[in-house]
């Protein structure tokens, strides 16, 4: 088991590094040039470029925008191989040998996305440093004033309450593309089929459950 | 000996399986033939457990399948083997994997203890140098024979393979069934087989079992079944024109 739960770390979450930060060093960069382009008003100071970066990227955009596209990636990937499985009855031979097959295929994918919340903590530490690059690319503030802007008003329950929805989106991740994988019939079009079934409901679930945990943490 | 009696399954208002009662026997390959849709894969997921059945009962060696606890279900599943149609190979493991999977699962043995047995059943079924490959590299033929190899590495009381012949070539499908029956004869196994390939009955039938429509038709062995008038078998047996043509042989021969 210990080698499965490594291995699944192996695919879920290291694998998914390269895209995460792909993504974050972007949003990053594109909530850094919003916030300043609509930043027309003189009065204003410039370091909210940094503060509004910091609180969107934290807030919402690591934890949540970086689950989305998780759901796809990874969710896509444990109903597809869960369902080949199953299609290919490769499940019926795990019963078949006295294996519990769902603690087997799904119980190591659910303890490998507890490490989830390290890549929301690199999300949000390149998604910061992504705004940073674009405002000094931009040349929309100074750098000084943006590192101002990252620290201004800073709570540290907000980087927490971030962690706290990156696990529960773990456990969705995790759990619901399992679910329609393992109980998927049909062929391999069917494969297909529950992929997209299952990354629209996680997707769904995401949203909803983030919902209602800022009202629960935040509101 | 695996004991059925009476057993019934319905998918919704379609009765698969009506009330059959067989049994199979220990060193014996025992071939259930029929059509497709006859029942034949719904009776052999009843028997793995794999599929609940409405009614009747499944005992092995006296122990009633539906009374076991699941941890009973579990020990005898330890002593099962089965060969599934598309060898339900793990794609992700190479063939050495693939065959100690059941040991390391079950079994506290080391690594080398594990790969000498694997060796060893390897070797029985003639697939040498294949250790490192996936399955995806091999053929179906070899893909066969890991399956094999991978139900019988436990050395199980129990082998039930699901059309363990479909996909090759008759050559090839010649060398798994007689594979299967030396193995059964070595062991001294209780071998189940679904087939609806006629050389397969030909080669290793020493007792078939011919469903229809969810109902045994008819039960004997391989001699039994060129004599028998009963009118679906004979009707399947020789639906191909070479079996006719030996049917007509036998019949002129024996005139």
């Amino acid at each position: 088991m210990k080698s499965l739960i490594l291995k699944e770390i192996d695919e879920l979450i290291y694998g998914s590094m390269g895209i995460v930060i792909f993504i974050s060093v972007f949003i990053g960069g594109v909530v850094a040039i919003q916030t300043a382009l609509n930043l027309t008003n003189p009065l204003i100071p410039k370091d909210l470029i940094g503060f509004a970066t910091r609180q969107s990227v934290i807030l919402e955009f690591a934890p949540t925008f970086t689950s989305i596209i998780m759901a796809g990636k990874v969710g896509s990937y444990i109903t597809s191989s869960i369902g080949t499985m199953r299609v290919t009855e490769q499940i019926d031979a795990l019963e078949v040998m006295g294996v519990n097959s769902l603690n087997y295929l799904v119980f190591p994918k659910i303890i490998a996305m507890l490490f989830y919340p390290f890549v929301i903590a690199i999300s949000m530490y390149v998604g910061i440093f992504g705004g940073l690059i674009a405002n000094s690319l931009g040349n929309y503030s100074t750098s000084t004033e943006f590192i101002q802007g990252i620290q201004l008003d800073f709570i540290p329950f907000h980087v927490t309450y971030s962690f706290i929805k990156s696990v529960v989106f773990a456990f969705i991740i995790a759990t619901i593309p399992s679910f329609h994988g393992y109980y998927m019939e049909g062929g391999a079009l069917d494969v297909g089929k529950a992929s997209t079934t299952s990354f629209v409901w996680t997707s769904v679930v995401i949203i909803i459950s983030n919902f209602v945990l800022t009202q629960l943490l935040l509101g | 000996m695996i004991e059925v009696e009476n057993l019934t399954k319905s998918f919704g208002d379609v009765q698969v399986l009506k009330g059959i009662t067989t049994s199979f026997e220990k060193g014996k390959t025992n071939l259930i033939i029929g059509q497709s849709g006859s029942g034949k894969t719904v009776f052999m997921k009843c028997l793995l457990g794999l599929m609940v059945p409405d009614n009747g009962t499944i005992s092995y060696d006296g122990r009633m399948f539906s009374k076991l606890t699941v941890k009973e279900k579990r020990n005898l599943r330890q002593d099962m083997g089965m060969v599934f149609q598309g060898s339900a190979l793990f794609d992700s493991m190479t063939v050495e994997e693939n065959v100690m999977f059941p040991m390391d699962m079950f079994t506290h043995q080391s690594r080398s203890e594990m790969e000498d047995r694997v060796n060893i059943v390897l070797k029985r079924v003639n697939l040498i140098d294949a250790n490192k490959k996936y399955p995806a590299e091999i053929s179906g033929g070899m893909q066969k024979r890991v399956a094999i190899a991978r139900a019988i590495v436990m050395n199980p009381k129990y082998l039930f393979c699901d059309e363990p012949n479909s996909g090759l070539d008759p050559k090839t499908a010649i060398l798994i069934d007689n594979l299967i029956q030396e193995i059964t004869k070595e062991f001294d196994i209780i071998t189940v087989i679904n087939s609806h390939d006629m050389n397969s009955v030909m080669e290793i039938g020493e007792k078939i079992i011919f469903l229809q429509h969810g109902i045994k038709e008819w039960e004997g062995t391989k001699n039994e079944i060129f004599k028998t008038n009963n009118e679906a078998v004979t009707n399947f047996v020789y639906s191909s024109e070479l079996f006719k043509k030996v049917r007509q042989m036998y019949i002129e021969e024996r005139d």
